[in-house]
C-alpha cells in the first residue's frame, strides 16, 4: 500500500491556507437576509409578553419572529428527536412556545437586510417574564438524583471486598461544566431556491442527521432539503445534534421566502450544549501486593430538565483493571440548563480522570511506582465480559512512553525534584476508548481518464477525513493520490452516520474497500474481453489494481491499463456504490489504549503551573496517516491541558447563567501554554477487528491526560487537588 | 418573489446610520464601498467584499481568527470599523499567494499540519506573516508568546510553531 500509513499532507490543505474553504457562515446568495436572536435572561419560567414594535420600526428590519407568529412547525415533541438524541426526554423546540427551559434560550428572531441592523433591532425587543426559582448547582442537587441504567453489570461483592481490603482509597473527583468552544461560530445559511426547496449550509457533524431532523420538524420531503457541511470549523461533539440556529434559520427562510443567514455570537453558543459537570466517586480496595480486590465507581452528572443525557463514565474502571469485585452507578441531577452533549471522548474523559487519579493515590498508599501498580493490575482480557481483545498493546504503551519520557529517573518523593526556583512534578495515567465501526456507504465513480471521485455523506470536521479517504481510495484503486477527488459533507451523498466517536476512519475505509472491490470486478471483466488479453485466463481472486493497471498477481505483473480496458469496453465511467459490512464478533473486546506521561513545573510562591512536557503513547491499530493522526493526539493532549488547568464554565447560580460566556474568560490553552508534546504510535497489528486493522484516533488523545497532569502536580507540590481545573488559588497555602 | 414584509407598526421609523463611502486597497485592488459607521472591517470584508477567508470567531478581539494585515501590521479586523480604515492597505489570507504560488508561511502550515478544522488558520497565517516581518521573535518561546493572540481549539500549537520556524529559517539569506 503506497499511501496508507504515510505522513500524507492534507488534501484540503491548500483550500484551508488560502481561505478558499467555504464554511456554513461563508455561503452567499442573492438577496440574503440576516438574522439575529434575542435570548432569555431567566433560566426558568415563561414569557409573559414580547414587545417587538420598536424592532419592527427600525429601518431595514424585515420581520421579527416569536413563538406567537412563527411559521408552522411540528407539534409532537418526538418530531424533534434527531438520530443521536437521548432516548429519554423531549428535545428543546426553538421558538415553539412561551416556556423557558434555560438562560440564553432564543425567544425572538430579528430578520433584517443587514447583520448590523438585525443585531441593533434585537436590542429593541422587550421581553417580560414570569420567572420561577431555578437550580443550576450540581452540588446543591446531588441529594436529588436518579439512577440511569449503565451498560455494565457489577461482579462479585465490591462493598464486602472493599471492607476487607488491606489498603483502601476512597475519594471524590470533580469536573466542572466545560464548553466545546470550536473556533467557528455556529452558523446556518439557508438558500431559498424559489420552489420551496431549501439548500442549507450548516455547521454540523452530520448532514443527514440535520436533513432528517428538518424534514421531521417542517414536514418536508427528503428531496426538498439538502444539507451541506463541506468544511466544519471544529465540532468536538457540539455539532452532533442539530443545534437551534439551523431550526431558526429555516423558520426565517420559510417566513420570508428568502435566503437567510444566522450566525450565533460566541456568548450565545454557551446556550447550545456542554460537557456535564460530574462528580466521580471512586473506592479502590487493594492487597499489600498491589493487586485490586474491589472497584466501586459512581458518577453524578448534571442533566437538563427535559432530556436525560448520560454516557458511560464508570464502566472503564472495571474493564481496564483486574479485580474480582466491581460495581458502578451513574446518577443524574436535573438542573435548569440546556441538555449536555458529547464532548471529546464523552464519559471516558471524565470517568478515567477520576479512576487514574485514584490509582495514583492508591500507588502512593502502597508505596508503589504508579506504572508498576498498573502493570500488577493489568488485564489481557476485558474484565466485563471476560473476553480477549482484538488487540491490546497497552503494556507497550507504558514501556515506550516511560522510556521516551525518562520515567526511570523519577524520584517518587513529592517535592523532591526542582528546576531552579520551580518545583518539578512527573505524573502518568492510562487512557482507554472504544474502537467503533458503523454502517456507511461510499460511491466511487471511475472515469476513463484514470480519475476517481469518491463520495460519502460523512463530514470532515478537521480530523482529516478528506485525506484518509483519498489515501485509502488511491491504494484500493491502484491510482495516484492526485487522481482522487473526495466529496464529503452533503446530505445527497451515500449514507453515513454523524462524524463522532472515532468511528469514521474504520467505517468509511471499509466502505471504500468494498466499493473499490466492485470496481475491480468490473474492470477485470472488461479487461478479459480485450483482444489477446493477458488476463483472459485469470481468476478474480488473483487480480489486483496496481499503478493504474489491472494485473494478475501471479502473472509477473503483466496486465492491462484500466483506461484501456474502459475504452475498449466503450465506457467513460464506472460507478459503484456499496455499504460496508463488518463481521459480527461477540468473542472479542475492541478498544484503543494509551499511556500518558506529563511533566509540570510549579512556581511555589505564585502557584503558577506550566505543563512543560507530555508523552502520549497510543495503541490504536493501524494508523492511516501518521501526520494527521499525530495531530489528532496532539490536539487531545492540548484539550487535556485545558481540562486540567484552565477550563471551567462558571455559572452564577442566582441567575442560572454562565458568567464567563466568552473565549477570554473561559480559558482555553493558548500557544504559550503548550510546550513539548511527543506522540508515539505503538505498533498494534490487528487482524481481528476489521480487514484493514483500523481503530480510530479522535478521542483517545484526551483520555487520561488531565489525570497525568493532576498526578504530576501532586508529585511536584505534595498537594492533591481533585477539583478541576487546578487553578493557582487551589495550590496556595 | 419574496413575501412582502410585515406591516410596520404605527409610530416613527427608527433610522439606522447613514452609509459613508470609503476606499480600501484590499489585496492590491482599490475597492470602494458604502458602509454604515457600525460595520467592522471584518464584516465589510466578509459580507460586502465577499472575502470570507477571514473568519469570525468571537467578534470581541479575543480569539484572533479575524487577523488581517492593515498597512503591514496585524490587527483583529473585528476591533476596527471599516470607516476608520479609509485609504488603508489591507491584506487578507486571499492576498498572500502570488500567481498560484503559496506564501512560504502557507506552505509551511501545510507541511507541518499546522491546522485541523481551518477556522483559525487564516488568522494564524496572517499573524505569522506579520510576526516574521516584525523580526522580534528569536526563540521558540518568543514565537509561542507572540502567537498567543491567535487561539486554535484543535490544539495545533506545536505544529504552528514548527511551521513558523520553517518559514523563518527559509526566509533567511
Amino acid at each position: 500500500m503506497a499511501y496508507i500509513g504515510t505522513a500524507t499532507s492534507r488534501v484540503d490543505g491548500r483550500a484551508k491556507v488560502t481561505g478558499a474553504a467555504k464554511y456554513a457562515g461563508d455561503a452567499d446568495a442573492p438577496g440574503l437576509a440576516y438574522a439575529a436572536i434575542v435570548t432569555s435572561t431567566i433560566a426558568k419560567g415563561r414569557i409573559a409578553a414580547i414587545d417587538t414594535s420598536a424592532a419592527l420600526r427600525a429601518e431595514g428590519v424585515l420581520d421579527v419572529l416569536t413563538h406567537e407568529n412563527r411559521p408552522r412547525m411540528a407539534r409532537r415533541a418526538s418530531a424533534y428527536k434527531d438520530d443521536v438524541a437521548p432516548e429519554q426526554g423531549s428535545p428543546f423546540r426553538p421558538l415553539y412556545d412561551d416556556t423557558i427551559l434555560f438562560s440564553g434560550q432564543p425567544v425572538a428572531l430579528v430578520l433584517a437586510e443587514e447583520w448590523e441592523i438585525a443585531r441593533f433591532a434585537a436590542a429593541l425587543v422587550r421581553v417580560e417574564y414570569e420567572a420561577e426559582p431555578s437550580v443550576t448547582d450540581l452540588k446543591l442537587q446531588r441529594e436529588h438524583t436518579f439512577e440511569v441504567e449503565q451498560p455494565h453489570q457489577p461482579r462479585g461483592d465490591a462493598d464486602k471486598a472493599y471492607a476487607a481490603a488491606a489498603v483502601r482509597h476512597e475519594a471524590e473527583y470533580f469536573i466542572p461544566i466545560e464548553h466545546h468552544n470550536p473556533m467557528e461560530l455556529f452558523a446556518s445559511t439557508v438558500l431559498w431556491d424559489g420552489d420551496g426547496k431549501l439548500t442549507v449550509y450548516d455547521k454540523t457533524q452530520g448532514v443527514q442527521n440535520v436533513r432528517n431532523y428538518l424534514c421531521s420538524v417542517f414536514s418536508m420531503k427528503p428531496d426538498e432539503v439538502r444539507v451541506l457541511s463541506p468544511f466544519m470549523g471544529g465540532g468536538f461533539g457540539s455539532g452532533l445534534r442539530p443545534q437551534f440556529q439551523v431550526t431558526l434559520a429555516v423558520l426565517a427562510a420559510r417566513a420570508l421566502e428568502r435566503s437567510v443567514r444566522l450566525v450565533l455570537t460566541r456568548q450565545q453558543m454557551y446556550a447550545l450544549c456542554y460537557r456535564p459537570a460530574t462528580i466521580e466517586r471512586l473506592a479502590l480496595g487493594a492487597t499489600q501486593g498491589g493487586t485490586l480486590d474491589s472497584i466501586s465507581h459512581e458518577a453524578i452528572a448534571v442533566a437538563s430538565q427535559h432530556e436525560d443525557f448520560s454516557r458511560n463514565d464508570t464502566g472503564w474502571s472495571g474493564q481496564l483493571y483486574k479485580s474480582a469485585n466491581a460495581k458502578y452507578a451513574h446518577r443524574l441531577a436535573r438542573v435548569d440548563l440546556p441538555t449536555p452533549a458529547d464532548m471529546r471522548a464523552p464519559g471516558a474523559t471524565t470517568g478515567v480522570y477520576g479512576l487514574e487519579c485514584a490509582m495514583d493515590e492508591l500507588a502512593i498508599a502502597l508505596k508503589l511506582d504508579p506504572v508498576e501498580l498498573r502493570l500488577r493490575c493489568y488485564s489481557d482480557r476485558d474484565q466485563h465480559e471476560d473476553l480477549p481483545y482484538t488487540s491490546k498493546k497497552l503494556r507497550e504503551c507504558y514501556q515506550q512512553g516511560a522510556a521516551a519520557f525518562g520515567w526511570d529517573k523519577r524520584n517518587p518523593e513529592p517535592r523532591s525534584m526542582r528546576d531552579g526556583g520551580e518545583l518539578v512534578g512527573w505524573g502518568m495515567a492510562t487512557g482507554v476508548w472504544e474502537a467503533l465501526q458503523m454502517e456507511a456507504a461510499v460511491r466511487i465513480a471511475l472515469t476513463a481518464n484514470g480519475h476517481a471521485e469518491v463520495s460519502c455523506a460523512f463530514s470532515d470536521i478537521g480530523t482529516g477525513t478528506y485525506t484518509i479517504v483519498a489515501q485509502v481510495a488511491a491504494d484500493q484503486l491502484g491510482l495516484p493520490l492526485d487522481n482522487i477527488t473526495v466529496r464529503l459533507g452533503d446530505s445527497t451523498l451515500p449514507q453515513a452516520p454523524v462524524e463522532g466517536g472515532s468511528w469514521t476512519a474504520a467505517s468509511v475505509s471499509h466502505a471504500i474497500a468494498k466499493t473499490a472491490d466492485e470496481i475491480r470486478k468490473e474492470l477485470w471483466q472488461l479487461a478479459k474481453k480485450m483482444p489477446n488479453s493477458p488476463l483472459a485466463a485469470s481468476r478474480l481472486e488473483e487480480v489486483a489494481l496496481v499503478d493504474g493497471r489491472i494485473i494478475a498477481k501471479n502473472n509477473g505483473g503483466g496486465g492491462v491499463p484500466m483506461t484501456d480496458a474502459m475504452r475498449h469496453g466503450q465506457l467513460d465511467r464506472i460507478e459503484q456504490e456499496t455499504t460496508n459490512s463488518f463481521k459480527e464478533d461477540k468473542k472479542h473486546a475492541r478498544n484503543t489504549h494509551s499511556a500518558i506521561f506529563a511533566e509540570v513545573k510549579v512556581d511555589e510562591e505564585l502557584g503558577v503551573i506550566r505543563v512543560t512536557r507530555v508523552v502520549n503513547a497510543v495503541a490504536a491499530g493501524r494508523i492511516l496517516n501518521t501526520k494527521t493522526a499525530r495531530s489528532q493526539i496532539m490536539g487531545g493532549v492540548v484539550w487535556g491541558i485545558g481540562m486540567a488547568l484552565h477550563e471551567e464554565t462558571l455559572v452564577d447560580h442566582t441567575f442560572g447563567r454562565p458568567m464567563n460566556a466568552n473565549i477570554a474568560e473561559y480559558h482555553v490553552p493558548v500557544n504559550a501554554d503548550v510546550h513539548d508534546i511527543e506522540v508515539i504510535f505503538v505498533d498494534e497489528p490487528d487482524e481481528l477487528i476489521n480487514p484493514l486493522g483500523i481503530k480510530g484516533v479522535g478521542e483517545i488523545g484526551i483520555v487520561g491526560v488531565a489525570a497525568a497532569i493532576a498526578n504530576a502536580v501532586y508529585h511536584a507540590t505534595g498537594k492533591r487537588v481533585r477539583d478541576l481545573p487546578i487553578t493557582l488559588d487551589k495550590l496556595l497555602p | 418573489m419574496a413575501r412582502t414584509r410585515r406591516k410596520r407598526p404605527s409610530g416613527e421609523t427608527i433610522s439606522t446610520p447613514e452609509k459613508i463611502t470609503v476606499t480600501l486597497t484590499v489585496n492590491g485592488v482599490a475597492r470602494e464601498l458604502a458602509v454604515a459607521p457600525w460595520v467592522t472591517l471584518l464584516d465589510a470584508l466578509r459580507d460586502r467584499l465577499g472575502l470570507t477567508g477571514t473568519k469570525k470567531g468571537c467578534d470581541h478581539g479575543q480569539c484572533g481568527a479575524c487577523t488581517v494585515l492593515v498597512d503591514g501590521r496585524r490587527i483583529n479586523s473585528c476591533m476596527t470599523f471599516a470607516v476608520m480604515q479609509d485609504g488603508a492597505e489591507v491584506t487578507t489570507v486571499e492576498g498572500l499567494a502570488h500567481n498560484g504560488a503559496l506564501h512560504p508561511v502557507q506552505q509551511a502550515f501545510i507541511d507541518h499540519d499546522a491546522f485541523q478544522c481551518g477556522a483559525c488558520t487564516s488568522g494564524q497565517i496572517c499573524s505569522a506573516v506579520a510576526l516574521l516581518s516584525e523580526g522580534r521573535a528569536k526563540t521558540v518561546d518568543d514565537i509561542r508568546e507572540l502567537m498567543s493572540g491567535n487561539l486554535c481549539r484543535c490544539g495545533a500549537y506545536p505544529n504552528i510553531v514548527a511551521a513558523i520556524r520553517q518559514a523563518m529559517e527559509r526566509g533567511q539569506p
